[in-house]
């Protein structure tokens, strides 16, 4: 099986939603030549392979890992050092990778916050003995284990150091396959790189000449409540959009289906904070200039952390809520 | 030693603008007003130039509190970028609470270069409130969760690169 020529590649996934797996495939008759090219030694989603076999490797013997997925639980970051250990490089593959993603959003509870509303308060669940999932447990002298959630959701870069990001929720295939190719020819970017143009999405907008010089904001809309116009710019139309705010090269693909930015493609190398950065723009451009009516205008975002944090809130400067978990102030619904 | 230098004192990040609050707490100064000691003052050209970034930055690195000092509505020097930083505080706001940081952590006054006084009473009464609060202490919270990750480092060593 082992072809010693060939670059070996693995794909790995933490937690995510299995869509970067979804867009490995989505290379469609492209992947034949990068099959062709490389080795894929690890693909738990497509190939049958064991933890042990990767162990077996000698370290530095993969040329790259692919990792997917936001780090949240004790097997995830063992798995994380494993592959950093086995690998020459590591490009973190997707938003929660990259950013913590869609998952970062847990960070705004306590872990202890979730684990007490999914096993026991949620409307949906009859747990009379209020049984938690443990991290060992013996029956019949057989021993199972179960990792445990560590306290936060992490991007890949806050465990193990990482080479390339490969951004989006998730990325696109040219992406994808520009980076293989530029790893095969071995005309990769200095380390540390966000393998995507570094410009906001507005400057690859097809909206682009509408984009209003001074929106003054009376009103918020959500996309789904007004007839959107499919050729005039987000803001135009009142309704927020995270072009602004957010890496382009993901080739406008929310725009073009008529749907608003949400920032999957993280901030450009000028910003630290993707959502602090998208609200101070945004907000800028409200037209109030009093507290009511700034206040009502700013009704139309009900939730500004899913809004401005969707995939980023893990690595944003805050990271995750700060308070104690047994703050009497806190509450959850 | 001194006991009073071993108690624990807040830290207060302000970010002052350049015409108006800068000038007043100049006023501050001269007239010889005495104001608490926990300000850190970074004096920008305009409260519109505070990018939400440097709030939540000044946070995370250990500040117990940010005090934003502007103009007067009306009187900005660039005619309306307090009215910017105004809007961007008002969700900024609701961010943070969202996030369990006490609303009394980041304050935004409008102190005109007249108002020494107001300078003096803004820093004393945050200061106040911010004992009366204890310490955001972020970085050490942020190392105390990251101490979770230390075992598995630890099991399986990373080259640096």
């Amino acid at each position: 099986m082992s072809n010693p020529a060939k670059p070996k590649i693995a794909f790995y996934w933490c937690a995510s939603c299995g869509g970067c797996e979804e867009a490995v495939v989505d290379l469609a008759e492209e992947i034949l030549g990068v099959l062709e090219a490389v080795e894929i030694v690890l693909w738990p989603c497509a190939m049958d392979f064991k933890k042990t076999d990767l162990e077996g490797l000698p370290d530095r013997s993969l040329n790259a890992t692919f990792l997917n997925g936001a780090i949240r639980t004790e097997e995830q970051a063992e798995m994380a050092h494993l592959l950093r250990r086995k690998s020459q490089l590591l490009v973190a593959y997707g938003a929660c990778a990259q950013l913590g993603g869609i998952p970062g959003l847990a960070n705004q509870f306590m872990r202890e916050e979730i684990l007490r509303y999914v096993y026991e308060d949620a409307p949906t669940v009859i747990n009379q003995d209020r049984a938690r999932p443990q991290s060992r447990f013996t029956e019949n002298g057989y021993s199972l284990c179960l990792p445990q959630l560590h306290q936060v959701v992490r991007a890949l870069d806050q465990v193990v150091p990482v080479d390339y990001y490969l951004p989006g929720c998730p990325p696109t295939p040219k992406l994808t396959q520009a980076a293989i190719g530029a790893l095969l020819a071995g005309t990769l970017p200095p380390k540390g790189t966000v393998l995507a143009p570094d410009m906001a999405l507005c400057e690859q907008c097809p909206r682009k000449a509408t984009k209003p010089a001074d929106p003054r904001f009376a009103e918020f809309h959500r996309p789904h409540s007004l007839n959107l116009d499919p050729e005039k710019c987000f803001l135009a139309q009142g309704v927020i959009c995270l072009g602004a705010a957010t890496r382009g090269g993901c080739e406008a693909a929310c725009v073009n289906g008529n749907m608003p930015c949400t920032g999957c493609f993280g901030p450009t190398s000028r910003v630290r904070d993707q959502g602090a950065k998208a609200l101070s723009a945004l907000c800028a451009n409200l037209a109030g200039k009093e507290e009511p009516a700034i206040a009502q205008t700013l009704a139309g975002v009900p939730d500004p952390i899913g809004m401005f944090y969707r995939y980023g809130l893990a690595k944003s400067l805050l990271r995750s809520n700060v308070s104690s978990p047994n703050d009497p102030k806190r509450s959850y619904v | 030693m001194n006991p009073v230098v071993n108690k624990w004192q807040p830290r207060i990040v302000a970010f002052f603008c350049n015409w108006c609050t800068y000038t007043g707490a100049d006023l501050a100064g001269v007239s010889r007003l005495k104001y608490a000691a926990n300000v850190r003052i970074v004096r920008l050209m305009c409260s519109g130039r505070v990018d939400a970034q440097f709030i939540v930055a000044a946070l995370a690195r250990g500040a117990d509190g940010v005090l934003i000092g502007g103009c007067h509505p009306g009187d900005c020097h660039y005619a309306e970028g307090n009215f910017k930083m105004l809007r961007r505080f008002e969700l900024l706001k609701r961010m943070l609470a969202d996030l369990g940081i006490e609303p009394e952590r980041v304050r935004l006054e409008w102190i005109s270069a007249a108002e020494g006084e107001k300078v003096r009473r803004v820093i004393n009464t945050m200061t106040e409130q911010l004992l009366r609060l204890g310490p955001l202490q972020l970085p050490q919270r942020r190392a105390e969760w990251d101490r979770e990750l230390e075992p598995v480092s630890a099991a399986t060593p990373t080259q640096s690169l």
